[in-house]
């Protein structure tokens, strides 16, 4: 189980100061979000593309994660071509495929993919720890980021503990099939990893409340940020004026 | 110099048979370890000194006075340090400065105090440039020196340590033992580990039927490891 396979590296990305990071993905991806027609949306994919060539991340991580989000866009492709009306490009024997229906597959592919490729080269280069931090700096609710950093510290020893309850289950014989033992087994697994995680949780409570834990976290100094991290921002802001700007001329008329 | 005083303590688990009847123990003058089979209660006495449990009867005393309400066990549990048997139950932050500063900052410091005295202590226990390490991704070796520099910061008076040995590689165990003699500070410490035992403590007590009897006939042995203690048997998995 990997968490952060994108976070290691030293590339400009990886070392830019992760709330503006955060900030320059978040309005990014609400501008693209918002496209309606073709082109805008083609040059949010350049730039993420671009900023992905940046990062230097290990190229077959990336494509295996996006052909991991392709298979959702996949569905769309499967039903929208038959289902949007429209006048039909096309005839599968007894099926039409209608043109605005390729139109829409096409265009949630490409924002779907520009705003992915946006937040691993942006987002994921950070890890999960300092995304944690950036969001309590950014004032998030500040459970909410507890919530975060706390399940970060623990899923892996969570993990750790149903595997070896599972492994211990597979050492004596036990094979998963569609069986009444296997059900009632994964849920004996289940159980015993919630009962080990809630008293881990309680031994986890006292280690804090022996160290003088009251109910509120202090906060050390935080990161400054340089001016690197700001004119990083400022392309990328750039970039989504530039995409919103095509956006309003290609809807405006012309293409 | 603080001393701890266990007067009187009897426990017993909920429905369970008791553990300690009439208990006296004074601790904070000398290294002592405990030893004593599975379920004798050396954890749960642990606990009950940290107030993580109450005692059916009696009490436990700080420096002569009686620690009743939530200040003065605050004050105990800065004094007294208590290093868990599992390091991850103690290491919560993402990092590792964040873990060491928690404590200090709990108690009032200021965030840039916080963070020299977590590095200064981690540079004492030779973990340079770890601050920034996350947590989780340490080795278990690690993980437990990691956890006693958490407690050092708080600079307690004494130290509690609960199986410190278990599932560590020799080399980890020897610098832990170095570091425990540089110390110099009065510890009690649960293991069933005799060497490291005898290499860290001035006494050994055996807590057998809610009873501590104390074992002294191990400075006298040449061979620590000699099986001095007929009635808890190990095995050296030959």
């Amino acid at each position: 189980m990997n968490l952060e396979c994108f976070s290691t590296g030293s590339s400009i990305l990886h070392r830019a100061d992760v709330r503006l990071k955060m900030i320059s993905a978040f309005i990014f991806s609400i501008v693209v979000a918002l496209c309606h027609g073709l082109p805008a949306p083609l040059l949010a994919l350049l730039v993420g593309g671009s900023l992905l060539l940046v990062a230097r991340l290990p190229a077959m991580k990336v494509v295996r994660r996006l052909l991991m989000v392709n298979l959702f866009t996949l569905l769309f492709w499967l039903t929208l071509p038959l289902t949007v009306p429209g006048p039909p490009i096309m005839a599968l024997g007894p099926l039409a495929i209608s043109g605005p229906g390729v139109a829409l597959a096409l265009l949630i592919t490409l924002k779907t993919n520009a705003i992915v490729l946006i937040f691993v080269a942006l987002v994921a280069t950070s890890g999960v720890a300092d995304i944690g931090h950036g969001l309590a700096a950014l004032r998030l609710p500040h459970r909410f980021c507890m919530l975060l950093l706390f399940t970060y510290r623990y899923i892996f020893v969570l993990h750790q503990e149903y595997q070896r309850l599972r492994r211990a289950a597979l050492l004596r014989g036990f094979r998963p099939a569609t069986t009444m033992h296997t059900y009632q087994t994964y849920g004996n697994l289940l159980g015993m990893t919630l009962v080990k995680s809630w008293q881990r949780g309680l031994r986890v409570q006292q280690a804090m409340v022996l160290r003088g834990f009251q109910g509120r976290f202090y906060v050390m100094e935080g990161q400054s940020m340089a001016v690197s991290d700001w004119i990083l921002f400022g392309l990328v802001f750039l970039a989504a004026v530039g995409v919103a700007v095509m956006e309003l001329k290609s809807s405006a008329g012309g293409w | 110099m603080a001393t701890v005083l266990l007067d009187n303590i009897s426990f017993s688990h909920p429905g369970g048979a008791r553990l300690f009847h009439h208990l006296r123990l004074a601790i904070g003058s000398e290294r002592v370890g405990f030893i004593g089979p599975n379920g004798s209660g050396k954890t749960t006495l642990f606990h009950i000194i940290m107030g993580l449990l109450k005692p059916d009867s009696g009490r436990v005393l700080l420096d002569n006075r009686e620690v009743s309400d939530a200040k003065a066990w605050r004050q105990l549990r800065q004094q007294v340090g208590f290093l868990f048997q599992d390091a991850d139950d103690q290491l919560f932050s993402p990092t590792v400065l964040e873990d060491v500063a928690f404590g200090p900052l709990n108690m009032g410091d200021e965030g840039s105090v916080a963070k020299s005295k977590a590095i200064a202590t981690l540079n004492s226990l030779g973990l340079t440039d770890f601050e920034d390490r996350i947590t989780h991704k340490l080795s278990g070796g690690e993980k437990k020196l990691v956890a006693l520099a958490t407690i050092l910061v708080m600079e307690p008076d004494i130290l509690l340590l609960d199986e410190p040995t278990n599932n560590l590689d020799s080399s980890t165990r020897g610098r832990l033992v170095a570091i425990l003699e540089n110390l110099r500070l009065p510890m009690v410490i649960i293991s069933h580990d005799y060497d490291f035992l005898s290499k860290t403590t001035d006494i050994i007590y055996s807590l057998d039927h809610g009873h501590l009897h104390k074992s002294e006939s191990i400075h006298l042995h040449s061979h620590p490891h000699a099986h001095l203690y007929g009635d808890h048997p190990h095995d050296h998995g030959g």
